[in-house]
């Protein structure tokens, strides 16, 4: 918990927020954002809580010469684990099994949710101490033990928050950031067993929340956790937190259990240095990560002496295999797109309907769980293709080239596939083309002469034009098109 | 030189004023422009709400049209970008033209009046045109350019987004317009009609708010009014 206090500060930093806990139903993207649009407190705390971290990030990123080439090595080296991610992976668990790990293999969420009961069970632990992990969330780990009959307690203090409130995290890495630190007080003095603290000072709520987590670290049997990365030449796993409660876990109990998707591997020790340069610049805009933990295996009479490592698919082999698609694959999550985005600041993380909010969850939530599934078939749409993200991506990930590609390979409403090929039907013969602007003029002539005197705009159009003049006025067809203009002045000579 | 015009489908049916402007700069310039007359879309918009097929037989289109032209240009930053990522012809967005291949900064324009400049994505980001337009804007006669405040946000039009997610559209551009409005300019220019369609149509609701101009037509003003 080391810098736990800055951390709170930084989550209640923006402000109140005057927000009921959201209920998170299944509803297409453009629902769920109106809805969240509706809370002018929200917009202004994310709207406040992005743009801070995004000139924060600019900053830092400004200070690094080789920041460009930094980007292509990370790129590269992504790829290179896609193309060879079977024999890596072999190599990863040869050298973890020789320091002493055990290897799983789970295929789907179900298959690493059983794999990890089953080990809990094996400890007899009635309880296990987490490290925020996106894997665990992706597979709905927490909800699988409690069914099982065990605690997750959550130990990084946003995720911490949103677990007590039994909500679900907005952002990849600020996931409290909806809330105020009122509600978080209120929050802790119903749900912290042994919470007694009246005030909302930052301060006071992290020391409440380190003195219940130290007692929790003692007490535990079990951890789990993920890892930012795989170093399949040694086996080792890396973990990169702020807060120190990864520290703690990582070390404390005698049994440590990392849920590691597959695509975390970097094939060499060596490969590290840069990408610990790039995350925390694109993820905090801090110059260098407070705690980085690199372990290899078991050492005897030091840490944990059981390490199970359980390398997930659940979709990600098969996402491999789009040569368009599988760069999302590269991502390491450190929500730097998030920032960026103008949809995601104002439509929240929950509009997304997914653990992987803002433009990257667009892009892999419809590969890893099939583009129909919940609000996926959306999401390739939550984006107007503005460049940001790309731009920011520490890994180079083409996120609008990929959102352009599921639009593509998804399907579409029939109306709008009819209309889209009638268009391209008119445009594609120079006759049709010129008659269809002929009649679009005339069409729009009475129209052009009522609204001369308001500078020659729509106010209001019939359905389904009425969507676009809800929200601006409508340009109107021009009294001569370019090409009629064209062979006035220049072909009649 | 001769220059081969792709005024765009969006241009040619609502806002030939780009095109005509585009025109008048260069032949001002002493070029010479062709219009080949089988143009008309490039593909953006079926690509980008998905349709593969109908952009693909639109780019190859295009690409048949301007077949043995060496220099295009296009009056929209993200037409160009879309016919550089998938036909490979030799397009340049005007000012990329102007300035890289024409070597050209002052077109001989006047303008008297105060403006202010959104870059727009793909102008930005796609096609790094960077300070070329202002570039240009700030060599007019007269024209006083005021920064716009937060430049590089998307104005939230994104072609079928605009109608897809009205609601985030209409909170992107609400933004837009309130930072457009503090400028005091009597004019926003821009390098893209959509975008412009776009903010234009939330700048009419907006009282004493700049009017949107494609920044070629500026280009090609020589008297007191566009
Ligand atoms: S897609 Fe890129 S910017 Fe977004 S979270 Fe992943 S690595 Fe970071």
């Amino acid at each position: 918990m080391g810098n736990s206090s800055r951390k709170i500060v930084a989550i209640m930093g923006v402000g109140t927020v005057s927000r009921e806990l959201p209920i998170v139903a299944i509803t297409p993207f453009a629902v769920a954002a109106e809805r969240e649009l509706g809370d002018a407190q929200l917009r202004a705390n994310l709207g406040r809580a992005t743009r801070t971290i995004r000139d924060k990030r600019a900053r830092v990123v400004a200070e690094v010469a080789d920041w460009e080439p930094m980007r292509d090595r990370a790129a590269a080296v992504k790829d290179e684990v896609l193309d060879n991610l079977s024999e890596l992976l072999a190599r990863f668990e040869a050298a973890a099994v020789a320091a002493g790990a055990t290897v799983h293999h789970a295929t789907d969420a179900a298959h690493a949710n059983a794999i990890v009961t089953e080990l809990v069970k094996e400890q007899r632990a009635e309880s296990v101490v987490k490290i925020k992990s996106m894997a665990t969330q992706e597979i709905g780990l927490n909800e699988a033990l409690e069914a099982a009959g065990i605690t997750p307690i959550e130990t990084d203090l946003a995720e911490l928050i949103v677990q007590l409130a039994d909500d679900t995290p907005s952002h990849i890495l600020v996931p409290a950031i909806h809330y105020n630190r009122s509600q978080i007080r209120d929050l802790f003095a119903r749900r912290m067993p042994g919470f007694t603290a009246t005030s909302d000072e930052p301060a006071v709520l992290a020391g409440a929340a380190r003195e219940y987590l130290r007692r929790t670290f003692l007490a535990a049997k079990v951890a789990v956790c993920g890892a930012n990365f795989a170093i399949a030449a040694t086996g080792s796993l890396v973990i990169v937190e702020s807060e120190g409660n990864g520290r703690m876990c990582l070390t404390l109990p005698e049994t440590l259990i990392a849920v590691v998707g597959v695509e975390k591997l970097l094939p060499r020790f060596a490969d590290l240095g840069d990408f610990l340069r790039l995350l925390p610049r694109s993820s905090t805009g801090e110059r260098m990560n407070p705690y980085t933990s690199i372990f290899t295996g078991v050492t005897p009479g030091d840490g944990p002496q059981r390490l199970h490592i359980v390398l997930l698919d659940n979709g990600r082999t098969q996402v491999a295999q789009d040569p368009v698609g599988r760069a999302a694959l590269r991502c390491i999550r450190c929500s730097a797109c998030l920032n960026v985005c103008p949809v995601y600041e104002r439509a929240g993380g929950h509009a997304y309907g997914s653990v992987y909010p803002g433009p990257i969850g667009a892009i892999l939530s419809p590969q890893l769980t099939g583009q129909d599934a919940g609000f996926n078939k959306t999401l390739p749409y939550a984006s107007t293709l503005c460049g940001a993200c790309y731009d920011v991506c520490p890994v180079k990930i083409n996120i609008p080239e990929i959102l352009v590609h599921l639009r593509q390979t998804g399907s579409k409403p029939a109306a709008e596939r009819a209309a889209m090929s009638t268009l391209s039907w008119v445009m594609r013969d120079r006759r049709r083309w010129r008659a269809a602007l002929r009649a679009a003029r005339s069409g729009a002539a009475p129209l052009r002469a009522l609204t001369r005197r308001r500078g020659g705009t729509l106010r209001r159009a019939p359905w389904p034009l009425s969507a676009w003049t809800a929200h601006r006025d409508a340009p109107l067809p021009a009294a001569e098109s370019f090409r009629d203009w064209w062979r006035r002045t220049h072909e009649s000579s | 030189m001769r220059i081969a015009l792709f005024v765009t489908c969006l241009n040619d049916a609502l806002f030939p004023q780009a095109g005509i402007a585009t025109v008048t700069v260069l032949e001002r310039l002493g070029h010479t422009v062709a219009f080949p007359d089988a143009q008309s879309c490039c593909g953006q918009m079926h690509a980008n709400t998905g349709y593969a097929a109908p952009a693909r037989r639109l780019e190859r289109l295009t690409g048949a049209a301007f077949a043995g032209h060496d220099v295009i240009v296009s009056p929209s930053g993200s037409c160009v970008a879309h016919l550089r990522a998938h036909t490979g012809l030799p397009a340049y967005e005007l000012s990329e033209l102007l300035i890289d291949v024409l070597g050209v900064t002052d077109v001989g324009a006047t303008f008297p009046h105060r403006v202010t400049y959104h870059p727009t994505c793909h102008g930005l980001r796609a096609l790094r045109l960077g300070d070329r337009p202002t570039t240009l804007l700030r060599a007019v006669k007269g024209l006083q350019l005021i920064d716009l405040p937060e430049p590089e946000q998307c104005c939230g039009f994104g072609g079928t987004f605009a109608l897809k997610n009205a609601a985030v559209s209409g909170a992107m551009l609400a933004d837009k317009c309130a930072n457009a409005a503090t400028t005091g300019a009597e004019y926003l220019a821009a390098a893209d009609n959509s975008c412009l369609a776009h903010i234009g149509g939330g700048l009419a609701r907006h009282p004493a708010a700049p009017k949107p101009i494609h920044y070629a037509e500026i280009l090609a003003t020589t008297g007191a009014h566009p």
